[in-house]
């Protein structure tokens, strides 16, 4: 009997909900046990970091890598799962770019730990901060450090594939685990290197089912302050920042569907070099205004244009990070 | 940085119906005005994705100059309202990533104002100038630098994508 090929998954800086997508297809989870070697998915097994370093080189078929690179901990698994994998694939919005981890990249470093670790929510008057090495009998100590920035996967190692979402939807694994299990048993063929998988090519608005009529707006405003919605037309006719324009399809419309605007987790469709830009030119093709007076007053209406039109792709756009994040840290 | 030394890297999209044609007058004219402008020509300042921007700023430049005909005398009719209405949202976001609103102008001349240009390019250096380089992703790069040298591994999979049966 010829040996199962090799099937690893990790986690870097995520939420842990891309673990929880994989799981949601139910029984064709048992696909991949049945075709698949399990050998090393922190989440689900346990497995240690040295088993995979004595692994050899390109002996892992697939390797699911979710999460972005937030610390060289992160980095280090990384380059490791690279090395050992013959494919690997950037496994929802974390690692394709950034994802909301992402966001951080507005603030220094240094910053982002002084508000985990000294804020009204955590009393810490002597101001002690976590060190990453400490000496102890034993020897020393490590843990991992924060890098200046969060990075997608693709900034740090070569990508075979993309897979967008957060999470991904389930269908849409599941009929990646069936092509990789056809192409397993060679009945199928692999698509060209750094395709996007899982996913449509075009935008979510051309999933979306609400009635677009070319309308200019006079307001930019929340969802919750609109009552009611109307539920046929297009959100950002009425007023809704609806990030739908840009972002790739491949979900369905899910959220426009359900009453609520795109927020963008599948990332950039095909084309859009940055998703932001484009943003700022379809929420821009809406506003009914011909002054800069009247055009800032409609646009006071989207209070954080940054976070709005970079909510999940800040580390993966043109600019990656604030300015003051680029800065290295000094000290804690 | 001294900033008398420092000269601005300025990228300057020109609607091609008026303001290119007004840096054209400016140049057939002889007048003289600030060098560190590199004038890219669009068919409209309508025709500017805001990607055009980032892009420049990302790569080096210090500032960028968006030039296009004046409110009601667009070639196109009305898409110079629409560069408005991008270069207002963009200024914006541009805040939020840290990059000073100054950095990006939005100037109306026409094909007939080459003064105008040549003064408003020459005004803008200057401002530039006061700001400094933006050097956007090299600014104080120090210890942690790992993100600029994104170290390539060892491993090419697309050279031998073998499949075991």
């Amino acid at each position: 009997m010829t040996a199962k090929p090799k099937f690893a998954m990790y986690w870097a800086a995520s939420c842990g909900g891309c673990e929880i997508a994989v799981l949601n297809t139910h029984e064709k989870i048992l696909d991949v046990d049945a075709n698949f070697d399990v050998v090393f998915w922190p989440v689900a097994m346990d497995a240690k970091y040295k088993d995979v370093e004595a692994m050899e080189d390109g002996s892992i078929l697939l390797t699911l890598f979710n999460g972005g690179i937030r610390n060289d901990e992160n980095e280090h698994i990384a380059k490791l799962l690279r090395q050992k994998s013959k494919i690997l694939v950037a496994f929802g919005s974390c690692a394709c770019e950034g994802c909301i981890p992402g966001l951080a990249n507005l603030s220094p470093v240094g910053d982002i730990v002084h508000t985990a670790f000294n804020t009204l929510t955590t009393d810490n008057p002597n101001e002690v901060y976590p060190r990453t090495s400490y000496d102890v009998p034993e020897g020393e100590l490590h843990i991992p450090t924060l890098s200046r920035m969060v990075r997608p996967l693709e900034q740090v190692v070569d990508v075979d594939y993309f897979m967008p979402g957060c999470p991904p939807e389930s269908h849409q694994i599941a009929a990646v685990i069936d092509l990789v299990i056809k192409v397993v048993k060679g009945e199928a063929e692999l698509p060209p290197k750094g395709s996007v998988i899982g996913c449509g090519d075009s935008t979510v608005c051309d999933e979306c089912p609400r009635a677009r009529n070319v309308k200019f707006i006079k307001e930019f405003k929340r969802i919750q302050d609109i009552a009611p919605i109307d539920p046929t037309l297009c959100l950002l006719e009425q007023g809704v920042p609806c990030n739908g324009p840009a972002t790739r399809s491949g979900c369905n419309a899910r959220c426009p569907q359900a009453g609520a605007q795109c927020i963008g987790c599948y990332g950039p469709a095909d084309g859009v070099l940055d998703y932001g830009a484009r943003l700022i030119t379809a929420f821009s093709s809406v506003i009914d205004a011909n002054t800069p007076e009247e055009i800032d007053h409609i646009l006071d209406g989207i209070p954080d244009p940054t976070g709005q039109v970079y909510r999940f792709n800040l580390a993966g756009s043109l600019l990656k990070a604030n300015r003051e994040a680029w800065k290295v840290v000094n000290g804690k | 940085m001294n900033n008398e030394t420092f000269e601005p890297t300025i990228i300057g999209f020109t609607c091609n119906w008026c303001s290119y044609r007004a840096s054209d007058l400016a140049g057939t004219a002889r007048m003289k005005y600030a060098p560190n402008v590199r004038l890219i020509r669009l068919m409209c300042s309508g025709r500017l994705d805001p990607t055009f921007v980032l892009r420049a700023l990302s790569e080096g430049a210090d500032g960028v100059m968006i030039t296009g005909c004046h409110p009601g005398e667009c070639h196109y009719i009305e898409q110079n309202y629409k560069a408005l209405r991008r270069y207002l949202l963009l200024k914006r976001v541009l805040a939020g990533m840290g990059i000073e609103p100054g950095r990006v102008k939005l100037v109306w001349a026409s094909a007939a104002e080459g003064a105008k240009f040549a003064a408003e390019t020459t005004l803008f250096v200057e401002e530039i100038r006061k700001l400094g380089p933006l050097n956007w992703g090299r600014a104080d790069s120090g210890p942690q630098t790992v993100d600029r040298e994104v170290p390539s591994t060892v491993h090419n999979p697309s050279s031998e994508m073998e499949v075991p049966a």
